[in-house]
């Protein structure tokens, strides 16, 4: 018993999918052919050798061997800053706060997670401008403002997988350790945190890979086109996406588009490895469970 | 821990109860941190913009054209030029998202489902900046030979490229609402002989209108507060757009491109007037959908 119509929506919703699996393909499709003859050891060390340049006894030129220090050292970073926090803030708003007051901070990290990007790089730049007249002539944008400000991009994201995977805990395991007499603050780290820990990790490796892509924040807070190796946090960097970015504006000859495609397709590495290991961490969460019912 | 309890004499569990409500305060001072960071940004940028407003000509910024010989400095070409990028994007995505939720959660054989919403899954983590290079160098020849004049870059091939940006955005909500739909109505659905399409429009869409409405706003303010792409292909010409082959600038693209000119200038505080709209749109997302989540009488959906 199929209708007209009935068939015209099943025609409607696989075109809708094949356009979007086509757009995706060949978007990806055209990278890895126009780019992959560019993955070689040069493209990222240049002439330099590969030794030297990991251990930082001689700088890399031509190749974006600071391009990828600078995303690892922005990624390490901004991490580092927001795990802590954002931790903290996620098991406040599980086991701590009221429903008021948890729907007050629940709406302010709502507004944090959908602020653009550009608008934080451009408090960041503020900032950065502000310290620098009030504070030391030693700040201005630079490595320590732009992970700080990546910090703030990404700290909703971790604030609200741990209260989400705190709060799905069934009420049985919750009390478990309760009724045995252990402490709220122990049920939370020897309990509810273990129990929750996959949720969270994957919380925590999808910011990292939001911190590795996001380029409209660096713009604004200190990324340079050509800097070297980051030397402090109070320096100026490279960092991959603005090396994309700059290349598709500013490229001279082919062989520079192609450095472009080569790097392209090592952030989509680097990006694609990381959501794969946060899929894979919830996944063995859900086998889990699955095993243990 | 509870071992040594009875080791401590006079006050069991004394240097716990320390503990408990220093752990507490600490928490409390993160989450208190974390949503002072929401104020401070939107603070930052009402003061630095400040002059502006002072000037008296505040909100005359958002009708005015942007001409910096006579002075004026409105944001209003860039507003047209969010609008319109973002909206025709939105136009584009918005069907394709719901034919791709619908196969994915009703229509498409269970094997296909799975493996489209992973690719689906996989196209959030993509890099905003590779959809930009990729536009650059594969759509925007396309359109420029079909449409043959101007650069190709404009507002069409910025917002096809948005489409591919929000759609994974609008997908992945569109399938959790239509996961929420209750499975008795499925069950009863099934029990009664109807096909998947009549289980699509006659029990999910209107159960799921509320979710449905939220990914649409979700997928607005993505596009609304995307950078890179609109820079990198929407052409970046300060006028307002006629057509959607003309070149326009966005709010946000404005932002990266007058970052870099002098700091005590009118040009430079133009770009705080772009910053509070955007903050401004933000919220006003958050509680669309806060709204829609809640229902008018405050039931939690």
């Amino acid at each position: 018993m199929t209708r007209p119509v009935d068939k015209l929506i099943i025609i409607l919703s696989w075109i809708s999918g094949i356009m979007l699996l086509g757009a995706i393909s060949s978007i990806i499709g055209y990278l890895l052919v126009k780019g992959l003859g560019a993955i070689k050891f040069s493209l990222i060390f240049g002439e330099t050798s590969p030794v030297d340049a990991l251990l930082l006894k001689r700088q890399v030129f031509d190749g974006i061997f600071p391009a990828i220090a600078g995303t690892f050292s922005l990624v390490i970073l901004s991490v580092g800053f927001a795990v802590p926090v954002g931790l903290a803030s996620g098991i406040y708003l599980s086991e701590y706060a009221g429903p008021k007051i948890k729907k007050v901070f629940n709406f302010f990290f709502d507004i944090l997670a959908g602020i653009p990007s550009i608008v934080i790089g451009l408090f960041g730049f503020s900032m950065a401008v502000f310290l620098h007249k009030h504070l030391s002539q030693y700040i201005f944008p630079c490595l320590l403002i732009s992970s700080l400000c990546l910090a703030f991009l990404v700290l909703p994201y971790i604030v609200r997988t741990t209260q989400v995977s705190l709060e799905n805990i069934p009420e049985q395991i919750r009390l478990t350790a309760l009724a045995l007499g252990a402490t709220k603050l122990q049920n939370i780290f020897y309990v509810l945190i273990p129990k929750s820990l996959s949720g969270i990790v994957s919380g925590v490796i999808l910011s990292i890979g939001r911190c590795a892509e996001d380029t409209a924040v660096i713009m604004l807070t200190g990324v340079v086109a050509t800097a070297g190796v980051p030397k402090s946090i109070l320096s100026h960097y490279e960092a991959l996406p603005f090396y994309i970015y700059y290349i598709s504006s500013q490229y001279s000859n082919t062989e520079e588009l192609l450095s472009g495609y080569g790097a392209s397709i090592i952030l989509l590495a680097i990006c694609s490895f990381f959501f794969f290991i946060a899929f894979l961490v919830r996944n063995r969460l859900k086998y889990h469970a699955f095993y243990r019912m | 821990m509870p071992r040594n309890r009875q080791n401590q004499g006079l006050y069991p569990g004394h240097m716990n109860k320390i503990y408990e409500k220093f752990a507490e305060k600490l928490f409390l001072l993160s989450a208190i941190l974390s949503i002072s960071v929401t104020i401070l940004i939107f603070g930052f940028m009402l003061i630095l913009g400040l002059p502006f407003i002072r000037e008296g000509n505040f909100f005359n910024l958002f009708t005015q054209p942007w001409s910096p010989h006579q002075g004026l400095y409105g944001i209003y070409p860039m507003i047209i030029g969010t609008m319109s990028v973002s909206l025709l994007s939105i136009v584009f995505a918005f069907p394709l998202s719901l034919g791709c939720a619908s196969l994915i959660s009703v229509l498409g054989p269970k094997g296909f489902s799975r493996f489209f919403r992973k690719v689906v899954q996989f196209m959030t983590g993509v890099p905003t900046v590779i959809y930009g290079f990729i536009g650059i160098f594969l759509l925007v020849p396309i359109i420029r030979e079909i449409f043959q004049g101007g650069s190709g870059m404009c507002i069409l091939s910025a917002s096809l490229m948005l489409t591919v940006l929000v759609s994974p955005t609008m997908i992945l909500f569109f399938i959790d609402s239509f996961d929420q739909v209750p499975k008795t109505f499925i069950n009863a659905i099934d029990a009664l002989g109807g096909s998947k399409v009549q289980k699509l429009l006659y029990v999910m869409l209107p159960n799921a209108w509320r979710g449905i409405l939220s990914g649409l706003i979700l997928g607005l303010g993505r596009a609304f507060g995307d950078t890179l792409i609109a820079l990198m292909i929407a052409g970046n010409a300060i006028k307002t757009p006629g057509s959607v082959l003309d070149s326009a600038r966005t709010l946000t693209s404005h932002i990266a491109l007058v970052i870099a000119s002098d700091y005590e200038s009118m040009e430079f505080k133009s770009i705080y007037a772009c910053g509070i709209s955007l903050y401004i749109f933000t919220t006003i997302t958050v509680l669309c959908v806060r709204f829609l989540r809640t229902g008018p009488k405050g039931v939690t959906k």
